[in-house]
């Protein structure tokens, strides 16, 4: 990709994001569902509300409260959440390292385990353990991350107690952090307790939003390397003496992944997605388990800016697959 | 006389995808030092599933019924696998047919040309790339710095196959089969790389069975000839001899049918029906084909 082509990438990225902007200030206002009763006491007189209502700015027109919600986006003022009362870049900053470190982990694991799963497949051609692994892979295939969470939380977390159940730390442990990437913080720190903690809670939201990734990663990624697998230059390479794992890693992954990269691309977003589910499930305090409170407070700024930061990520996700895409493949990086 | 180089004796086999359809017929066939022979036949002759035989790479659903292929002596179908892969790659090496899918896209010149001489001789890197010099240097590829260091797409299709062609002589290999190699080239480099190969052959001594459906591709290159017809054997012979004086009415038939230099403007005859009658009745095939 050329530094033209990005640009013209960036440029698409913003227009998209202007368009889920309108896309979620319309939807918004048209479910049903009234910030203000939420907040109100039920003693307040319809002149409180009506104050109230003045004071937010929602009893002007669509358009008109649209103008000024968007352009304070454009100058990074997303407003003040109506439940919280606080700034919401604030507490979307406070939020989203948590999803960040949970789906990058889940992301990392998801791909990690369906590569080396799809290269022993791949390995084990014309052996019973083949079409064994094809229909394990299948029934994976077929359980989407909340059902993965609910099973994980019976097996590792109430049968076989191995994980705590919720949250994202230990209480006592989570005073000592100065960022919100507690992860990555107490890993360069050397704050091994606190990193094993941390580990230890997202051990169960990582399985149940990794393994459907996994699923699809070996699914994808197996199909690639066979075609690959029979192409003239790999029998000429194992002709050479090339050892079986160096011909499917060294041979054929490179030339078999730009499937795969793609749809982990798209994946990947639908995983953001799952988060919401998944974090409430556990008790995650990230971005996803704020989203659904927002949602029940019918806390607009706050719903809007969490959709947005949504939509951000999906479209950074995307153009950074492209460019991982273009780097593998020399002809894209030539031509 | 001295032992042959590969002696191929009463080679049967069967496609077991083809409800046990006979694929080699009692194929026997010598090849001696140095020698270039060429295995003639349409498809679905079994001149692939020879030269396949010959690598150790016959597909799954091939079956050898019968016979032996012995190189200097020793009977490859038998041979324990560890001693099959020392002798592949280094004794017996492969020009494959299409140079767009036999070099791998995502992998350096430099690299792929020295896999053989890393693998199979243990060489220093340092070693090999001096070595790959020399090769593309007698493959005639100028710049070759350049070339070491490109991606296959940056190539021509017949520079591609000089680079194949290197990589096949670059561990003075006994044996090369050449399955079609210009098949997929254009004629004017078609017969560039015939002469290249050529050239390598007898500058290694190295003896090459050539794969082919091409009467004139036969005719530049090799020695002898082996022309078959659904696995069977129709006519062995010296080259010459076999495209002025062929014995079998199929050999004549298929050299009537090819286009001639000396005759440019005469006419192309098919292969007459009756031809095929005969073939199917010496080779024991039903009456309505294959």
């Amino acid at each position: 990709m050329t530094a033209s082509d990005l640009l013209n990438r960036l440029f698409m990225a913003v227009l998209t994001l202007a368009g889920v902007a309108v896309i979620v200030f319309c939807l918004l206002r048209i479910v049903p569902g009234d910030p203000i009763a939420m907040m109100i006491s039920p003693s307040a007189t319809p002149a409180d509300i009506a104050a109230l209502r003045a004071h937010y700015g929602l009893d002007l027109g669509l358009p008109q409260q649209f103008g000024i919600w968007f352009t304070d986006v454009l100058k990074g003022n997303f407003g003040t959440s109506i439940s919280q009362r606080r700034d919401v870049m604030e507490l979307i900053g406070e939020r989203l390292p948590a999803t960040l470190e949970l789906a990058f982990a889940a992301l990392v694991f998801g791909v990690l385990a369906g590569g080396v799963i799809a290269t022993l497949g791949t390995l084990a051609r014309r052996t019973a353990l083949d079409p064994a692994l094809d229909f394990i892979n299948g029934l994976f295939l077929a359980v989407p991350d909340f059902v993965w969470a609910l099973a994980l939380v019976l097996l590792l977390g109430v049968f076989w107690p191995v994980f705590p159940l919720s949250g994202r730390i230990d209480p006592t442990l989570s005073t000592y952090f100065h960022t919100d990437f507690y992860l990555i913080e107490s890993l360069v720190t050397f704050k091994f307790s606190a990193f094993g903690d941390l580990i230890a809670h997202m051990v169960m939201p990582m399985l149940a939003l990794g393994l459907p990734l996994a699923a699809i990663v070996v699914r994808t990624l197996k199909e690639a390397l066979a075609e690959a697998m029979v192409q003239d230059y790999v029998l000429l390479a194992r002709l050479k003496g090339m050892s079986p794992l160096r011909l499917v890693l060294q041979e054929a992954l490179r030339n078999a992944v730009g499937p795969t990269l793609t749809l982990t691309g798209v994946q990947f977003t639908f995983m953001i997605g799952g988060t919401v589910i998944v974090e409430r499930i556990f008790s995650y305090p990230g971005l996803g388990n704020m989203a659904i409170d927002a949602v029940i407070n019918r806390d607009l700024p706050l719903i809007q800016g969490i959709v947005l930061t949504f939509g951000a990520i999906f479209i950074l996700v995307n153009i950074l697959v492209d460019l991982i895409a273009a780097w593998l493949n020399p002809r894209n990086a030539h031509g | 006389m001295t032992q042959p180089l590969v002696a191929i004796e009463g080679l049967s086999a069967i496609s077991t995808r083809d409800g046990g359809a006979p694929v080699l017929r009692d194929v026997s066939l010598t090849l001696e030092k140095g020698e270039v022979r060429g295995l003639v036949g349409e498809s679905g002759a079994g001149k692939s599933t020879i030269a396949k035989a010959l690598l150790g790479i016959l597909p799954s659903t091939v079956k050898v019924t019968g016979g032996f292929i012995r190189f200097e002596g020793r009977d490859l179908l038998t041979m324990p696998r560890r001693e099959l892969s020392d002798i592949m790659g280094r004794d017996i090496t492969l020009i494959p047919q299409d140079p767009q899918t036999a070099l791998n896209p995502a992998r350096r010149i430099e690299a792929q040309l020295t896999d053989g001489l890393r693998l199979k001789l243990g060489m220093s890197k340092k070693d090999a790339h001096q070595r790959a010099l020399q090769l593309l240097d007698e493959v005639q590829i100028r710049n070759p710095d350049r070339v070491l260091a490109a991606y296959p797409h940056e190539l021509s299709g017949g520079m591609r196959q000089r680079i194949l062609i290197a990589s096949a002589f670059a561990l003075n290999p006994k044996l090369v089969v050449a399955d079609e190699p210009t098949t997929a080239l254009d004629v004017t480099v078609q017969k560039e790389i015939l002469r290249l190969i050529r050239r390598m052959q007898e500058a290694h001594g190295t003896a090459v069975i050539f794969v082919t459906h091409d009467l004139g591709v036969v005719a530049k290159i090799c020695d002898r000839v082996t022309l078959l017809y659904a696995g069977k054997v129709i006519e062995h012979g010296a080259t010459v001899d076999m495209l002025t004086a062929p014995r079998h009415v199929y050999t004549r038939a298929l050299i009537a049918a090819g286009p001639r230099y000396d005759r440019p403007n005469a006419g192309l005859e098919p292969v007459p029906e009756a031809v095929f009658r005969q073939l199917r009745a010496e080779v024991g095939l039903a009456e309505r084909g294959i």
